[in-house]
Protein backbone atom coordinates (compact mmCIF):
# COMPACT_ATOMS: atom_id res chain seq x y z
CA UNK A 1 0.00 0.00 0.00
CA UNK A 2 3.08 2.02 0.71
CA UNK A 3 4.07 1.12 -2.46
CA UNK A 4 1.45 2.51 -4.51
CA UNK A 5 0.83 5.96 -2.34
CA UNK A 6 4.69 6.31 -3.92
CA UNK A 7 4.03 5.78 -7.37
CA UNK A 8 0.61 7.49 -6.53
CA UNK A 9 2.55 10.77 -5.54
CA UNK A 10 5.23 10.06 -8.48
CA UNK A 11 2.77 10.31 -11.16
CA UNK A 12 1.18 13.76 -9.67
CA UNK A 13 4.74 14.99 -9.34
CA UNK A 14 5.09 14.07 -13.11
CA UNK A 15 2.19 16.11 -14.04
CA UNK A 16 2.66 18.61 -11.35
CA UNK A 17 5.58 19.92 -13.42
CA UNK A 18 4.27 18.77 -16.99
CA UNK A 19 1.11 20.66 -17.05
CA UNK A 20 2.38 24.51 -16.34
CA UNK A 21 5.01 23.57 -18.40
CA UNK A 22 2.98 22.39 -21.41
CA UNK A 23 0.86 25.95 -20.58
CA UNK A 24 4.32 27.72 -20.29
CA UNK A 25 5.21 26.65 -23.43
CA UNK A 26 1.87 26.78 -24.98
CA UNK A 27 1.83 30.82 -24.42
CA UNK A 28 5.38 30.98 -25.46
CA UNK A 29 4.20 29.41 -29.03
CA UNK A 30 1.10 31.45 -29.01
CA UNK A 31 2.95 34.92 -27.81
CA UNK A 32 5.86 34.49 -30.15
CA UNK A 33 3.72 34.42 -33.09
CA UNK A 34 1.78 37.62 -31.78
CA UNK A 35 5.91 39.03 -31.89
CA UNK A 36 5.87 38.55 -35.68
CA UNK A 37 2.59 39.86 -36.72
CA UNK A 38 2.89 43.86 -37.74
CA UNK A 39 0.36 45.47 -35.60
CA UNK A 40 0.14 48.60 -38.37
CA UNK A 41 -1.26 46.26 -41.23
CA UNK A 42 -4.33 46.13 -40.53
CA UNK A 43 -6.20 44.97 -43.60
CA UNK A 44 -7.47 46.91 -45.78
CA UNK A 45 -11.62 46.70 -46.35
CA UNK A 46 -10.86 48.58 -49.80
CA UNK A 47 -9.53 45.63 -51.30
CA UNK A 48 -11.27 44.56 -54.54
CA UNK A 49 -13.83 47.90 -53.69
CA UNK A 50 -13.42 50.82 -56.71
CA UNK A 51 -10.79 53.25 -56.16
CA UNK A 52 -12.29 56.43 -54.36
CA UNK A 53 -12.94 58.86 -56.93
CA UNK A 54 -10.75 62.53 -56.19
CA UNK A 55 -10.09 65.21 -58.56
CA UNK A 56 -6.39 66.63 -57.36
CA UNK A 57 -3.84 69.14 -58.75
CA UNK A 58 -0.77 67.71 -60.10
CA UNK A 59 2.35 68.55 -58.10
CA UNK A 60 4.49 69.78 -60.55
CA UNK A 61 1.28 71.04 -62.45
CA UNK A 62 -0.92 73.05 -59.69
CA UNK A 63 -2.68 74.01 -63.03
CA UNK A 64 -3.76 70.27 -64.41
CA UNK A 65 -5.75 67.50 -62.04
CA UNK A 66 -5.45 64.30 -62.00
CA UNK A 67 -8.51 61.71 -61.32
CA UNK A 68 -8.49 58.27 -61.05
CA UNK A 69 -10.79 58.11 -64.23
CA UNK A 70 -8.09 59.32 -66.41
CA UNK A 71 -6.61 55.58 -65.69
CA UNK A 72 -9.53 53.37 -66.48
CA UNK A 73 -8.16 50.20 -68.65
CA UNK A 74 -4.66 50.62 -67.44
CA UNK A 75 -3.18 48.86 -64.54
CA UNK A 76 -1.39 51.24 -62.45
CA UNK A 77 -0.24 51.82 -58.73
CA UNK A 78 -0.50 54.95 -56.78
CA UNK A 79 1.89 55.26 -54.08
CA UNK A 80 1.43 57.53 -50.96
CA UNK A 81 4.32 59.69 -50.04
CA UNK A 82 5.47 63.23 -48.66
CA UNK A 83 8.76 64.69 -48.71
CA UNK A 84 8.80 64.40 -44.34
CA UNK A 85 7.84 61.01 -44.47
CA UNK A 86 11.33 59.18 -43.54
CA UNK A 87 10.25 55.72 -44.80
CA UNK A 88 9.19 56.85 -47.99
CA UNK A 89 13.63 58.06 -48.42
CA UNK A 90 13.70 53.94 -47.49
CA UNK A 91 11.62 52.26 -50.01
CA UNK A 92 12.40 55.21 -52.87
CA UNK A 93 15.51 53.73 -54.48
CA UNK A 94 12.90 50.28 -55.10
CA UNK A 95 10.30 52.58 -56.79
CA UNK A 96 12.41 54.27 -58.80
CA UNK A 97 14.03 50.72 -60.05
CA UNK A 98 10.21 49.58 -60.47
CA UNK A 99 9.56 52.82 -62.63
CA UNK A 100 12.48 52.03 -64.90
CA UNK A 101 11.57 48.31 -65.63
CA UNK A 102 8.14 49.56 -67.10
CA UNK A 103 6.30 47.10 -65.52
CA UNK A 104 3.82 49.12 -64.25
CA UNK A 105 3.04 53.33 -63.92
CA UNK A 106 3.20 54.45 -60.53
CA UNK A 107 1.36 57.61 -59.83
CA UNK A 108 1.92 59.45 -56.64
CA UNK A 109 0.17 60.99 -54.77
CA UNK A 110 1.92 63.46 -52.05
CA UNK A 111 0.29 63.66 -49.12
CA UNK A 112 0.11 66.27 -46.97
CA UNK A 113 2.74 67.94 -48.12
CA UNK A 114 4.19 71.74 -49.16
CA UNK A 115 4.50 72.09 -53.12
CA UNK A 116 7.96 73.18 -52.76
CA UNK A 117 9.67 70.31 -50.57
CA UNK A 118 7.67 67.49 -52.61
CA UNK A 119 9.21 68.67 -55.86
CA UNK A 120 12.71 69.58 -54.52
CA UNK A 121 12.44 65.94 -52.57
CA UNK A 122 12.15 64.48 -55.90
CA UNK A 123 14.32 66.29 -57.92
CA UNK A 124 16.87 65.06 -55.19
CA UNK A 125 15.73 61.32 -55.11
CA UNK A 126 14.64 61.17 -58.39
CA UNK A 127 11.20 60.98 -59.55
CA UNK A 128 9.66 57.46 -60.34
CA UNK A 129 6.30 59.12 -61.02
CA UNK A 130 4.29 59.68 -63.95
CA UNK A 131 2.87 62.38 -62.08
CA UNK A 132 1.94 63.11 -58.35
CA UNK A 133 -1.63 64.45 -57.04
CA UNK A 134 -1.28 66.98 -54.95
CA UNK A 135 -3.30 65.96 -51.35
CA UNK A 136 -2.43 69.28 -49.54
CA UNK A 137 -4.97 68.59 -46.60
CA UNK A 138 -4.91 64.62 -46.94
CA UNK A 139 -8.97 64.17 -47.53
CA UNK A 140 -8.04 62.01 -50.52
CA UNK A 141 -5.70 60.06 -48.24
CA UNK A 142 -8.92 59.79 -45.86
CA UNK A 143 -10.54 58.72 -48.48
CA UNK A 144 -8.03 55.36 -49.48
CA UNK A 145 -7.68 54.45 -45.84
CA UNK A 146 -3.91 55.87 -45.48
CA UNK A 147 -2.94 55.97 -41.95
CA UNK A 148 0.72 55.94 -42.24
CA UNK A 149 2.63 57.11 -45.28
CA UNK A 150 4.35 55.30 -47.62
CA UNK A 151 1.17 53.03 -48.48
CA UNK A 152 1.22 51.52 -51.96
CA UNK A 153 -2.57 50.57 -54.16
CA UNK A 154 -2.46 48.25 -57.51
CA UNK A 155 -5.54 49.33 -59.04
CA UNK A 156 -6.79 47.19 -62.20
CA UNK A 157 -8.00 47.82 -65.58
CA UNK A 158 -11.37 48.67 -64.21
CA UNK A 159 -10.30 50.69 -61.26
CA UNK A 160 -10.97 48.42 -58.76
CA UNK A 161 -8.24 48.30 -55.66
CA UNK A 162 -6.74 44.73 -56.23
CA UNK A 163 -3.09 45.26 -53.81
CA UNK A 164 -2.66 47.37 -50.76
CA UNK A 165 1.24 47.83 -48.99
CA UNK A 166 1.07 49.74 -45.87
CA UNK A 167 4.78 50.35 -44.84
CA UNK A 168 7.95 50.26 -46.91
CA UNK A 169 8.14 49.10 -49.96
CA UNK A 170 10.61 46.20 -50.31
CA UNK A 171 12.31 44.49 -53.34
CA UNK A 172 10.83 40.79 -52.53
CA UNK A 173 7.46 42.68 -52.39
CA UNK A 174 7.82 43.80 -55.85
CA UNK A 175 8.94 41.00 -56.33
CA UNK A 176 6.54 38.43 -54.89
CA UNK A 177 3.54 40.07 -54.88
CA UNK A 178 3.37 43.16 -57.45
CA UNK A 179 5.13 42.27 -60.59
CA UNK A 180 3.19 38.85 -60.51
CA UNK A 181 -0.10 40.65 -59.92
CA UNK A 182 0.45 43.05 -62.32
CA UNK A 183 1.28 40.62 -65.09
CA UNK A 184 -1.92 38.67 -64.07
CA UNK A 185 -4.15 41.66 -64.44
CA UNK A 186 -2.24 43.20 -67.64
CA UNK A 187 -3.86 39.67 -69.02
CA UNK A 188 -7.29 40.58 -67.71
CA UNK A 189 -9.34 42.06 -70.99
CA UNK B 1 16.53 91.66 -26.37
CA UNK B 2 17.25 88.31 -28.02
CA UNK B 3 15.63 86.26 -25.03
CA UNK B 4 12.78 88.38 -25.15
CA UNK B 5 12.48 87.83 -28.94
CA UNK B 6 12.85 84.12 -28.59
CA UNK B 7 10.46 83.89 -25.38
CA UNK B 8 8.04 85.67 -27.47
CA UNK B 9 8.17 83.59 -30.73
CA UNK B 10 7.92 80.47 -28.49
CA UNK B 11 4.75 81.90 -27.17
CA UNK B 12 3.57 82.66 -30.18
CA UNK B 13 4.32 79.67 -31.70
CA UNK B 14 2.76 77.61 -29.08
CA UNK B 15 -0.62 79.42 -29.37
CA UNK B 16 -0.70 78.38 -33.35
CA UNK B 17 -0.24 75.24 -32.79
CA UNK B 18 -3.63 74.43 -32.14
CA UNK B 19 -4.74 76.27 -34.22
CA UNK B 20 -5.16 73.82 -37.15
CA UNK B 21 -7.91 72.43 -35.75
CA UNK B 22 -10.50 74.50 -36.24
CA UNK B 23 -11.40 76.55 -33.45
CA UNK B 24 -14.86 75.74 -32.55
CA UNK B 25 -15.14 74.83 -29.12
CA UNK B 26 -16.11 77.73 -28.02
CA UNK B 27 -19.27 78.66 -30.81
CA UNK B 28 -21.06 75.38 -31.04
CA UNK B 29 -20.75 73.13 -27.74
CA UNK B 30 -23.46 71.16 -29.35
CA UNK B 31 -21.82 70.11 -32.10
CA UNK B 32 -17.96 69.41 -29.92
CA UNK B 33 -19.83 67.28 -28.06
CA UNK B 34 -21.15 65.26 -30.60
CA UNK B 35 -17.66 65.06 -32.40
CA UNK B 36 -16.26 63.83 -29.30
CA UNK B 37 -18.91 61.07 -28.93
CA UNK B 38 -18.64 59.88 -32.37
CA UNK B 39 -14.70 59.60 -31.36
CA UNK B 40 -14.61 57.76 -28.70
CA UNK B 41 -15.75 55.05 -30.93
CA UNK B 42 -13.40 55.07 -32.96
CA UNK B 43 -9.78 54.36 -32.79
CA UNK B 44 -7.00 55.81 -33.69
CA UNK B 45 -4.72 53.84 -36.42
CA UNK B 46 -1.73 55.61 -35.30
CA UNK B 47 -1.41 55.01 -32.01
CA UNK B 48 -3.81 52.07 -31.75
CA UNK B 49 -4.47 51.92 -28.10
CA UNK B 50 -6.12 55.33 -27.95
CA UNK B 51 -9.60 56.77 -29.32
CA UNK B 52 -9.92 59.45 -32.24
CA UNK B 53 -10.84 61.82 -29.04
CA UNK B 54 -8.04 60.75 -27.24
CA UNK B 55 -4.92 60.61 -29.63
CA UNK B 56 -3.03 64.19 -30.54
CA UNK B 57 -1.45 62.46 -33.48
CA UNK B 58 -1.88 64.28 -37.28
CA UNK B 59 -4.62 61.45 -38.39
CA UNK B 60 -6.85 61.92 -35.55
CA UNK B 61 -6.75 65.67 -35.77
CA UNK B 62 -8.02 65.29 -39.32
CA UNK B 63 -10.36 62.77 -38.83
CA UNK B 64 -11.69 64.66 -35.91
CA UNK B 65 -11.98 67.60 -38.30
CA UNK B 66 -13.55 65.25 -40.66
CA UNK B 67 -16.31 64.14 -38.52
CA UNK B 68 -16.72 67.34 -38.28
CA UNK B 69 -17.37 68.70 -40.91
CA UNK B 70 -19.82 65.57 -41.41
CA UNK B 71 -22.07 66.41 -38.63
CA UNK B 72 -22.43 69.39 -39.98
CA UNK B 73 -23.30 68.03 -43.43
CA UNK B 74 -26.25 66.42 -41.51
CA UNK B 75 -24.90 62.77 -41.38
CA UNK B 76 -26.03 60.33 -38.07
CA UNK B 77 -23.28 59.30 -36.13
CA UNK B 78 -24.28 55.87 -37.34
CA UNK B 79 -23.47 57.31 -40.93
CA UNK B 80 -19.82 58.28 -40.14
CA UNK B 81 -19.20 55.57 -38.24
CA UNK B 82 -20.17 53.35 -41.41
CA UNK B 83 -17.75 55.64 -43.12
CA UNK B 84 -14.62 55.11 -41.64
CA UNK B 85 -15.22 51.48 -41.10
CA UNK B 86 -15.67 51.49 -45.09
CA UNK B 87 -11.80 53.25 -45.31
CA UNK B 88 -9.97 51.42 -42.24
CA UNK B 89 -11.98 48.59 -42.03
CA UNK B 90 -13.35 46.83 -38.43
CA UNK B 91 -10.32 47.58 -36.94
CA UNK B 92 -11.16 51.04 -36.22
CA UNK B 93 -13.94 50.39 -34.32
CA UNK B 94 -13.21 50.45 -30.22
CA UNK B 95 -16.07 47.98 -29.98
CA UNK B 96 -15.34 45.40 -32.43
CA UNK B 97 -18.75 43.97 -33.72
CA UNK B 98 -19.65 40.07 -33.39
CA UNK B 99 -18.49 38.66 -36.32
CA UNK B 100 -17.58 34.50 -37.06
CA UNK B 101 -14.09 36.55 -37.02
CA UNK B 102 -14.50 37.93 -33.49
CA UNK B 103 -15.85 35.15 -31.74
CA UNK B 104 -12.42 34.33 -30.29
CA UNK B 105 -11.68 38.00 -29.16
CA UNK B 106 -15.43 38.18 -27.37
CA UNK B 107 -15.63 35.18 -25.93
CA UNK B 108 -12.72 33.36 -25.12
CA UNK B 109 -12.01 35.16 -22.21
CA UNK B 110 -15.36 33.75 -20.68
CA UNK B 111 -14.38 30.59 -22.25
CA UNK B 112 -10.75 30.50 -20.19
CA UNK B 113 -12.54 31.47 -17.50
CA UNK B 114 -15.30 29.26 -17.15
CA UNK B 115 -12.74 26.46 -17.84
CA UNK B 116 -10.34 27.65 -14.98
CA UNK B 117 -13.41 27.66 -12.77
CA UNK B 118 -14.28 23.96 -13.74
CA UNK B 119 -11.15 23.15 -13.21
CA UNK B 120 -10.84 24.42 -9.91
CA UNK B 121 -14.12 23.17 -8.69
CA UNK B 122 -12.83 19.25 -9.87
CA UNK B 123 -9.96 19.81 -7.87
CA UNK B 124 -11.57 21.22 -4.85
CA UNK B 125 -13.99 17.98 -4.94
CA UNK B 126 -11.48 15.83 -5.41
CA UNK B 127 -9.44 16.80 -2.73
CA UNK B 128 -12.68 16.36 -0.36
CA UNK B 129 -13.03 12.90 -1.03
CA UNK B 130 -9.34 12.23 -0.53
CA UNK B 131 -9.59 14.03 2.90
CA UNK B 132 -12.37 11.68 4.25
CA UNK B 133 -10.74 9.36 6.11
CA UNK B 134 -12.18 5.82 5.76
CA UNK B 135 -14.81 4.77 8.44
CA UNK B 136 -13.16 3.15 11.52
CA UNK B 137 -13.09 -0.85 11.55
CA UNK B 138 -15.15 -2.18 14.79
CA UNK B 139 -11.34 -2.96 16.44
CA UNK B 140 -10.41 0.55 15.77
CA UNK B 141 -13.28 1.96 17.63
CA UNK B 142 -12.52 -0.05 20.46
CA UNK B 143 -8.64 1.00 20.36
CA UNK B 144 -9.59 4.32 20.32
CA UNK B 145 -12.64 4.40 23.44
CA UNK B 146 -9.85 2.76 25.56
CA UNK B 147 -6.74 4.93 24.58
CA UNK B 148 -9.60 8.24 25.23
CA UNK B 149 -10.74 6.33 28.56
CA UNK B 150 -6.96 5.69 29.42
CA UNK B 151 -6.29 9.19 28.64
CA UNK B 152 -9.03 10.53 30.60
CA UNK B 153 -8.04 8.40 33.80
CA UNK B 154 -4.20 9.63 33.43
CA UNK B 155 -5.49 13.19 33.51
CA UNK B 156 -7.65 12.65 36.85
Amino acid sequence: MANEAIQEQGRGGWLRFALPLGIFAALVILLGVGLTLNPREVPSPLIDKPAPLFELPQLHQPDQTFSPQQMLGKVWMLNVWASWCVSCREEHPVLVALSKSGVVPIYGLDYKDQRKEGMAWLSRFGNPYQLSAFDADGRVGIDYGVYGVPETYVIDKRGVIRYKHIGILTREVVRDKIVPLVQELNRDV
Amino acid sequence: MFKVIVALALALSAQMLPAKEAPLAADNPELEKRVMSVSEELRCLVCQNQTIADSHADLAVDLRNEIREKIRQGASNQDIIDYMVARYGDFVLYRPPLKATTVLLWFGPIVLMLAGLAWLVLRLRQRGTVAVPPPLTDEERKRAATLLAGREGGAQ
